[in-house]
């Protein structure tokens, strides 16, 4: 027998990845409450000065102190965050002129005092990664291209459009070759719809692993799509009599490749090549990307090129060894796609800390592979009494719903949890309920589809933190 | 034989006329004509084995060449003894072991305890290993290094020859270890 130490399996692999995601993400907080030190605003919430900011000019003791908050930044000391461009701060912009129209070329660029970004989970590979969206800063229910997660399997592709066709073929009537020009002469529809990586809070399972609602569950966004009905596809080339099932592959090196029911890609599929009104971002999957409305976001192929219709599944690697959920009793969960109700407060969340009693407007979001968030509900004693939150109009379905609570904080310890149920009728679970469902089969139980409620603890000096309630 | 007078069949075409050109405003067309005919050639270049092995190439493969392609092509990230290497810049799987783990604390996930087609193991490889050289390998070299892994996981005898008529019906020990999902789970409704 081989000697079990020598040998690596998923979960040391896991648990190494997570050991450095703990240790960046460390480095990450750190520097940020070294920034806001700087910006002489300690007693404040990290980690959004601006938030802070606003807050403190919001409420009535601190109101004096907010204009040396706000500390000069001078272009040459600093560099820029990614996606701005550094300029020299006035101290007065009423008395000079501003920077030239059209000097950006053409296309914007964010403040240059907005810093969020995407922070990749250190797997071993930068080839084989993945990057998780900060939610802690969300607003609404949109995320910013720029800010959308991503997984990938071996890296991204640069993919010259001109070049790029997708293939139907296989039980069809018709085999067809579209050109992306092609693809866009057909009828087109625009949807809004979240994707979340189904392994999204995959380290949560045993204890409270990470800080931050990045690290929990980054691994959710929400665009506009647009792009044609894979039911307008399946009538040009003609769906033959035992098609049940196709195989969706992507042009990068992975050659990703996903088996998906006929049914569903009939239901709501889309062939997408625009994201939030432009062309898809190279890592989002240009030129073309699957989207298969509220299924697990490894199935929403990348970088399209090829749909081949069959009778049965392929049984790729990405639907037998990975993307499958192993149970305690040994046996796994196959094709395992919807992502079930769920539901996180963004703000206050892990590592934030509150300047003090008073108000807080408590937010997050809530969504749903299977339909409309119909309520969402807010706890501030660990789930002893729950209370409605208000949801921000419209309320899609299978579309991330932003909820709002407002909450007086009395200064006591406190646990704060959100529960969405969905318009079926499904509440999301305590992560209890799962484990006695599921069981836990190693170190990350069965890594997928933990869509159980999340609690914040708020301690007495208002720091917050991850745990299990 | 009933023949319509002029008038009247004029009046009809027209009718039909206009009727057509009113219900082409209407919805869209179900055949377009949009998109090109893929020629056999065009198609031939792609490939995804399911079970059944339907779509694997000529050629063959033994554990011994397999051997060799593995020392060359595989051993840098998943080990010399095939246990893979999970530190930074490597990250390989672990490919052999852990039969009999799946239900204990400590389930080890490799292709000898938990993959359930051996098919997947060729389309993957010859997908997508090695990592940094993708798609590099012949199909010879395909078949030998699946020879050679399931060789070493004990599934296959250290002598084997690998084809397309050989590599479906490899009995794979976890062939029976998957079930469907069934979610929404009804012990939430209790």
């Amino acid at each position: 027998m081989q000697d079990r130490q020598s040998f690596a399996d998923d979960d040391e692999k896991t648990k190494c990845c997570i050991a450095a995601m703990i240790e960046a993400e460390r480095v990450i907080l750190a520097r940020r409450r070294a920034e806001l030190e700087d910006c002489a605003c300690k007693s404040g919430m990290f980690p959004d000065p601006g938030r802070r900011r606003a807050l403190f000019a919001a409420g009535t003791a601190l109101a004096a102190g907010v204009g040396s908050a706000l500390a000069p930044a001078r272009a040459g000391e600093r560099k820029a965050p990614p996606g701005a461009v550094l300029r020299d701060v006035p101290d007065d912009p009423t008395r000079v002129p501003g920077t030239p129209v059209a000097d950006d070329g053409g296309y914007g660029t964010r403040s240059q005092f907005e810093t969020e970004v995407r922070q990749r989970f250190p797997t071993p590979t930068t080839i084989s990664s993945w990057t998780m969206t900060p939610l802690d800063k969300s607003e609404g229910v949109i995320t910013p291209s720029g800010l959308h997660f991503e997984r990938h399997h071996g890296g991204i592709p640069t993919i010259d459009p001109a070049r790029h066709f997708l293939l139907v073929h296989g039980m069809v009537e018709r085999p067809r070759k579209f050109s992306m020009a092609d693809i866009r002469r057909l009828p087109s529809v625009s949807r809004l719809h979240f994707i979340e990586c189904s392994g999204n809070g995959l380290t949560e399972w045993r204890k409270p692993t990470l800080k931050t609602v990045q690290g929990t569950h980054g691994l959710l966004s929400t665009s506009e799509w647009t792009g044609v009905q894979f039911s307008a596809i399946a009538r040009q080339v003609g769906l033959r009599e035992g098609a049940a099932w196709a195989l969706a592959e992507g042009a990068d090196a992975a050659v990703m490749t996903r088996s998906i029911p006929l049914e569903k890609l009939l239901t709501d599929a889309i062939v997408a090549y625009a994201q939030n009104g432009e062309a898809l971002r190279p890592e989002q999957g240009y030129p073309l990307r699957l989207i298969l409305p509220g299924w697990e976001g490894n199935t929403h192929i990348k970088w399209l090129r090829r749909i081949e219709l069959s009778d049965k599944p392929f049984m790729t690697r990405e639907e037998t060894s990975k993307y499958t959920d192993l149970l305690g009793n040994g046996k796994a969960r196959q094709f395992s796609f919807t992502m079930e109700a769920k539901s996180v407060i963004t703000f206050p969340s892990g590592e934030m800390k509150l300047p003090g009693p008073g108000f807080y407007e408590v937010t997050g979001l809530a969504w749903s592979g299977r339909g409309r968030i119909a309520r969402v509900e807010i706890s501030a004693d660990g789930g002893n009494s729950w209370q409605l939150a208000a949801l921000q109009d419209p309320v899609l379905p299978v579309c991330t719903a932003r909820f709002r609570f407002p909450w007086f904080w009395n200064g006591q310890p406190a646990v704060l949890q959100s529960r969405a149920t969905d318009e079926t009728g499904y509440e999301q679970p305590t992560l209890k309920q799962l484990i006695a469902i599921r069981g836990l089969a190693g170190p990350f139980g069965s890594v997928y589809h933990l869509n159980a409620i999340q609690s914040w603890a708020i301690a007495g000096d208002g720091s917050v933190s991850n745990v299990h309630a | 034989m009933y023949t319509p007078r002029p008038i009247f069949a004029l009046a009809a075409m027209l009718a039909l006329t206009l009727n057509l050109a009113v219900r082409a405003q209407q919805g869209h067309p179900t055949r377009l004509n949009i998109g090109t005919t893929p020629s056999p050639q065009e198609l031939a270049r792609f490939f995804a084995i399911p079970p059944d092995g339907r779509g694997l190439p000529l050629g063959k493969g033994t554990y011994a060449a397999g051997q060799k392609v593995y020392a060359e092509t595989c051993a840098a990230c998943h080990g010399d003894k095939l246990q893979g290497i999970p530190t930074a810049g490597v990250g390989g799987d672990r490919l052999i072991g852990g039969r009999g783990t799946l239900a204990s604390e400590a389930p080890v996930r490799t292709v000898e305890s938990y993959w359930p087609y051996a098919t997947t193991l060729f389309d993957y490889v010859k997908r997508a290993m090695p990592l940094t050289a993708p798609g590099s390998l012949s199909d010879e070299q395909v078949y030998s290094v699946v020879a050679f892994i399931l060789g070493e996981a004990n599934i296959l005898p250290k002598n084997s020859t690998l084809d397309a008529g050989s590599l479906p019906p490899v009995a794979m020990p976890n062939r029976d270890g998957f079930v469907p999902d069934p979610r929404p789970e009804i012990e939430l409704y209790r």
